[in-house]
């Protein structure tokens, strides 16, 4: 045993205690433990989609138009005589992509510019404060609207659409911690030893920040899917013969009397990812920060 | 408690001009002839140049944009280029069948949300309080659309019990309210048992126990007070909210609304129709916000207090 060690061993013992107690927390909360199965299973059922499905979902098949559900057909067929659940495998993959891209991209500006705001202060904080407080003010779905129609309507569009809907919430909550962060020893500490500003806003301030960010990020998800659904049902989102879920849901409404399930079940699929979500982001929060519980 | 609302009114306004700004940049920075495009094969090359010229486009941005913000100050949005009308008529003639649907929506709200709150709070920690919440999460969680395609289908379709869409009436109101209403129910039950849960930890409330007053009487008499402080002021700015979750709603029930116009304009590419039915909808947000933080002041006198030492 050399002196080293000794020095770096409690340091270690104490992170690696963390992560177990985190861990430990989350696992022991049964709906953040379901929604989490969910979410694997449906990532990896996604990702598999080709090879799960036997069916094709843009073959047409116009002798197969909204047949009912069978042994073949799962859910049925939607009205050009495509499987209803290979849509809604397929849809999967864009509903996810649309909720995880622009959450990180909102996470990523939202905490640079919280931790500048919050540790530089003055006019930087002012600028990004006021620019923060319009973004909040502008009703979400009708700025995503606008963006969508000023860009067009595309995924990369959507991407950028939400992540200018959400960089300001992280902004604020990112600012918040780090002027409670800034008044701390080691902060301080780290200031007298002449640490560069910038090593302290990015070396010492951000680490602390990531809970924060990690249960941000998981909320995060949900709401981008709800928003990416809501513009795709109107017409300004994803566009055919892709198909996202709120895609689906406006395509299959037209049909509601003969085939409900082709409107319904994407909509379920939507419902249970966006709980599903929420379930692990509370459990995270209260292993992570339980002082982010309101 | 003046002084409070005129710096929280002044503050506002920078906020707004920003919004103006933002909005317009975003409208009017298109690539391409936004002209050309809504008019595709059937404008000719002078009939474009005619209405370019009649809505200033050649200006310089700058000169635009003072030029909108000095019109929509005297509450002129200009002409909507598909239906040849001035916007501020087409968006007052809207409004109020929108500001029907979200009163309609809130009460709505308020009367799933609020009990089930307290409910849960009374309950903490029960089988039945864990329903409540779940209840409130499913609704948080359900896509407007999806919703209203559901109760359409039911209501409507199967039961024919109300009528599928349009607005003729009342009976036209129930689906559109009770869909737009569920879907903030959760946020109002979710805040009232936070506050609720809250306010019972407080003193007074060990006092008035203390008195030999039963649970019902400390609830109703004393906690619901004070509980209820958060959830009157978030109101006022979920009225805003309800205003924007209208889009989806109008736009699936066919309600004439602002909303509505919103989805048509973009569809129609009619851009200064879509800038005047945004720029509406945001200054009601603000209005919202604003509402909210000066009832706020006044029904807590603590924070009334609290803003007198700083001013």
């Amino acid at each position: 045993m050399t002196d080293m060690s000794d020095i770096a061993a409690p340091e270690a013992l104490e992170e690696a205690s963390f992560l177990r107690d985190t861990l430990r927390t989350f696992s022991r909360n049964r709906m953040a433990m379901i929604g989490l199965i969910f979410v694997v299973t449906l990532v990896l059922a996604a990702a598999f989609a080709p090879w799960i499905s036997p069916h094709d979902p843009y073959r047409v098949a116009l002798d197969e138009q909204l047949l009912p559900a069978s042994t073949t057909y799962w859910l049925g067929t939607d009205n050009f005589g495509r499987d209803v659940l290979t849509r809604i495998l397929y849809g999967a993959r864009i509903s996810l992509v649309v909720g995880i891209v622009p959450s990180l991209i909102s996470l990523a500006i939202g905490t640079v510019l919280g931790i500048l705001s919050g540790y530089l202060g003055g006019r930087t904080d002012f600028v990004v404060m006021r620019l923060a407080d319009m973004m909040i003010a502008f009703p979400s779905l009708l700025l995503a609207m606008v963006v969508m129609y000023t860009l067009g309507a595309n995924l990369l569009n959507i991407f950028f659409a939400l992540a200018l809907v959400g960089w300001a919430s992280v902004a604020r909550v990112v600012r918040a911690q780090t002027l409670a962060l800034r008044e701390k020893e080691f902060i301080e500490a780290a200031r007298a030893n002449g640490t560069s500003r910038s090593r302290i806003m990015f070396g010492h301030i951000f680490p602390n920040v990531i809970p924060t960010l990690i249960v941000l990020f998981s909320l995060s998800i949900p709401e981008a899917i709800m928003w990416e659904s809501s513009l795709s049902f109107l017409g300004v989102g994803v566009q055919p013969p892709e198909a996202s879920w709120g895609l689906l849901v406006a395509k299959g409404k037209e049909y509601m009397f003969q085939a409900p399930a082709v409107a319904i079940a994407p909509g379920v699929a939507i419902l249970l990812t966006v709980m599903a979500f929420n379930f692990i982001g509370d459990g995270l929060r209260d292993a992570l920060d339980p002082s982010m519980k309101d | 408690m003046l002084m409070f609302a005129l710096r929280r009114i002044l503050v506002s306004i920078p906020v707004l001009i920003g919004i103006t700004l933002i909005l317009f940049i975003m409208l009017n920075v298109v690539p391409g002839d936004p002209i050309a495009l809504m008019m595709k094969e059937h404008g000719s090359p002078e009939v474009i140049e005619r209405v370019r010229a009649q809505m200033h486009l050649d200006d310089p941005l700058i000169t635009r944009y003072l030029r909108f913000l000095w019109d929509a100050l005297h509450g002129d949005l200009g002409t909507s280029i598909k239906l040849n009308r001035p916007v501020t008529d087409l968006i007052l003639k809207a409004f109020p069948n929108t500001l029907m649907l979200a009163v309609c929506a809130a009460l709505v709200s308020w009367l799933i949300g609020i009990p089930i709150g307290i409910l849960s709070a009374v309950r903490r920690d029960t089988f039945l309080d864990r329903f409540c919440m779940g209840f409130s999460l499913l609704g948080v969680s359900m896509p407007i659309f999806w919703s209203a395609l559901l109760l359409q289908y039911v209501f409507a379709m199967k039961l024919k019990l109300l009528p599928v869409s349009g607005f003729y009436g009342w009976r036209y109101m129930v689906l559109p309210a009770l869909v737009l209403g569920w879907s903030s129910a959760g946020v109002i039950s979710r805040l009232t048992r936070s506050s609720l849960l809250e306010v019972m930890r407080l003193d007074y409330i060990r006092t008035a126990r203390a008195k030999g007053l039963g649970e019902a009487g400390v609830i109703t008499r004393h906690a619901l007070k004070n509980a209820l402080i958060p959830v009157v002021t978030i109101m006022a700015i979920q009225v805003a909210g309800l205003l924007s979750g209208a889009v989806i709603t109008e736009a699936i029930f066919s309600i004439p609304g602002v909303g509505r116009i919103t989805v048509n304009a973009i569809s129609s590419r009619d851009m200064p129709l879509l800038q005047g039915a945004v720029l509406f909808a945001t200054v009601l947000v603000i209005l919202g916000n604003l509402v909210a933080d000066i009832l706020y002041s006044v029904l807590d006198p603590r924070i009334r207090a609290q803003m007198k030492k700083e001013a």
